[in-house]
């Protein structure tokens, strides 16, 4: 009995594991960015519902306290995607204040990082978990 | 379909940041949705939007599937002299849509 | 006290029925936000399309603008709807009724409820009347249009034996997997779903309920959609017209 639902439990796994990003699979991306840098935590702010009641288009906002000119980019990513990477923004020199938003898509429950890339070459991080609900009718 | 719905102060002061919105009418097909067949409908997608104003870079996005249909964007920019602004991006189709706006600062 | 607690919970779903709570007051913040904020509804690119086509010609050049002038002109229309039409001696739909102004009028096709130039026209139209309170005529002819709906709402259908009532009546505001359940008003349409990913018609939504519970679903210009479309405008009355609504 054991046996059959660790079996089932495995089979699940290795069917749903493919539409998802692997932890490995973040880690690398960051691991490129990064390019030998630590990130370090905070500077940078995620806004996003931690209850979501459809993944189609979820609200999010990232920005970074810091002035225009202070941050070269946004980056963000979603590590329960097949596809991890949301957007990227560059900031150029008639930006405002280091701040983006839009909606985007989430396949299911995951963790939403987010990352700034200063001027000066550092790099802040921000983290968001994000429950996204089963709707029940439809199409 | 009307392409797209751009929201921006036509007035702002010298140095004042002001706030861009833009919604696009596109369906973001992100190329992982299956049709009835089992088949995946292709990719179809914004993959890049530049704001300028005269010239000088606003903001610069690189977009993947995620972003959702009809996308939503909203960033802001510093107004140091009047100029237009202008709105360009580029779908998987190499269809090319630019949104330009006046802006009056004084 | 437990008495008391017992008779409030069985009270609470004909309490729910009376007063009419729109969908709205249901969803998370950010999708009340993203309806609240015009510059963030992505119905408005329908609403602005319908606005262009109002004022384009259409088939043999007749505008809309031609008979009825400007767009804002026809505030408060669009709360009316359904509405008896003499001359066919049929309710109409709205969808119905500009599909005649396209042929009797303007030498233009008729239009698919759920193509994008007839959700434009119906966002635009429905938009004029955003704010103002649903206000169906409800005597002389519509009566009856109604008390057909009415009965549809309460007669169980398809392989689930479900009505409509059962679920939006008598269990709104309970839960159905993660979703709460609406209490079904048809007032915020045409509608931005997310699940669609587009805007839509209140029939496609009518549609998904009734192959939900395994029924044939009413053919988009049926009698059984208009009494249908007109049961749940006399039924909310007291909402306001929120097109283009955004839901999950």
């Amino acid at each position: 009995m054991i046996r059959r639902h660790f079996l089932t439990i495995a089979a699940t796994a290795a069917i749903i594991h493919p539409a998802h990003a692997s932890q490995a699979e973040i880690a690398a991306l960051i691991r490129e960015l990064a390019a030998g840098r630590p990130v370090a935590k905070g500077r940078i702010t995620l806004e996003v519902p931690e209850l979501v009641e459809n993944g189609n288009a979820v609200s999010i906002v990232a920005h970074v306290d810091a002035l225009p000119g202070e941050v070269r980019a946004i980056h963000v990513f979603a590590n329960g995607n097949p596809l991890p990477h949301v957007l990227t923004a560059r900031f150029g020199p008639r930006a405002g204040r280091p701040r983006i938003a839009t909606r985007f898509r989430l396949a299911t429950s995951q963790t939403v990082t987010a990352i700034a890339e200063m001027a000066d070459a550092t790099l802040h991080s921000d983290e968001v978990d994000v429950l996204v609900t089963l709707a029940a009718c439809i199409e | 379909m009307v392409r797209a719905l751009l929201n921006v102060p036509k007035r702002a002061r010298v140095g004042e940041i002001i706030e861009i919105r833009l919604l696009i009418s596109h369906p973001m097909e992100s190329g992982q949705r299956r049709g009835p067949n089992g088949q995946p409908y292709p990719r179809d997608i914004i993959h890049s939007l530049r704001a300028e104003f005269d010239g000088e870079l606003v903001v610069e996005l690189d977009l993947y599937p995620a972003i959702a249909a009809n996308p939503f964007f909203a960033f802001t920019m510093q107004a140091e002299h009047s100029g237009t602004l202008s709105l360009t991006w580029i779908d998987d189709h190499d269809t090319v849509q630019t949104e330009h706006a006046q802006i009056e600062v004084a | 006290m437990r008495h008391a607690l017992f008779a409030l919970l069985l009270l609470t779903p004909l309490t729910l029925a009376a007063a009419p709570r729109s969908g709205h007051d249901d969803a998370g913040l950010s999708i009340q936000a993203m309806q609240d904020d015009d510059t963030q509804n992505p119905g408005m690119l329908w609403v602005a399309q319908g606005e262009a086509m109002w004022d384009a010609n259409a088939g043999t050049g007749q505008r809309c603008a031609s008979c009825h002038g400007a767009i804002t002109a026809m505030r408060g229309v669009a709360a009316r709807y359904p509405a008896w039409d003499p001359t066919q001696n049929r309710p109409l739909s709205l969808w119905q009724r500009i599909n005649h102004c396209r042929t009797d009028h303007q030498g233009a096709e008729a239009l698919d409820v759920e193509s994008d130039a007839m959700l434009s026209l119906t966002a635009a139209l429905g938009h004029q009347s955003r704010g103002m309170p649903v206000s169906i005529a409800t005597d002389g002819p519509m009566a009856e249009v109604i008390e057909t709906g009415r009965r549809l709402h309460q007669t169980r259908q398809g392989q689930l034996n479900l009505s409509c009532a059962q679920c939006h009546d008598d269990l709104a505001g309970h839960h159905l997997a993660g979703s709460r359940i609406p209490q079904g008003h048809g007032n915020g349409y045409p509608e931005y779903r997310l699940e669609w990913q587009t805007l839509g018609s209140l029939w496609r939504r009518v549609r998904n309920c009734l192959t939900g519970v395994r029924a044939t679903p009413y053919a988009a210009d049926s009698a059984e959609m208009v009494a249908i479309e007109a049961y749940l405008a006399a039924r909310a009355q007291g909402l306001n017209v929120e097109t283009p609504a955004v839901r999950p």
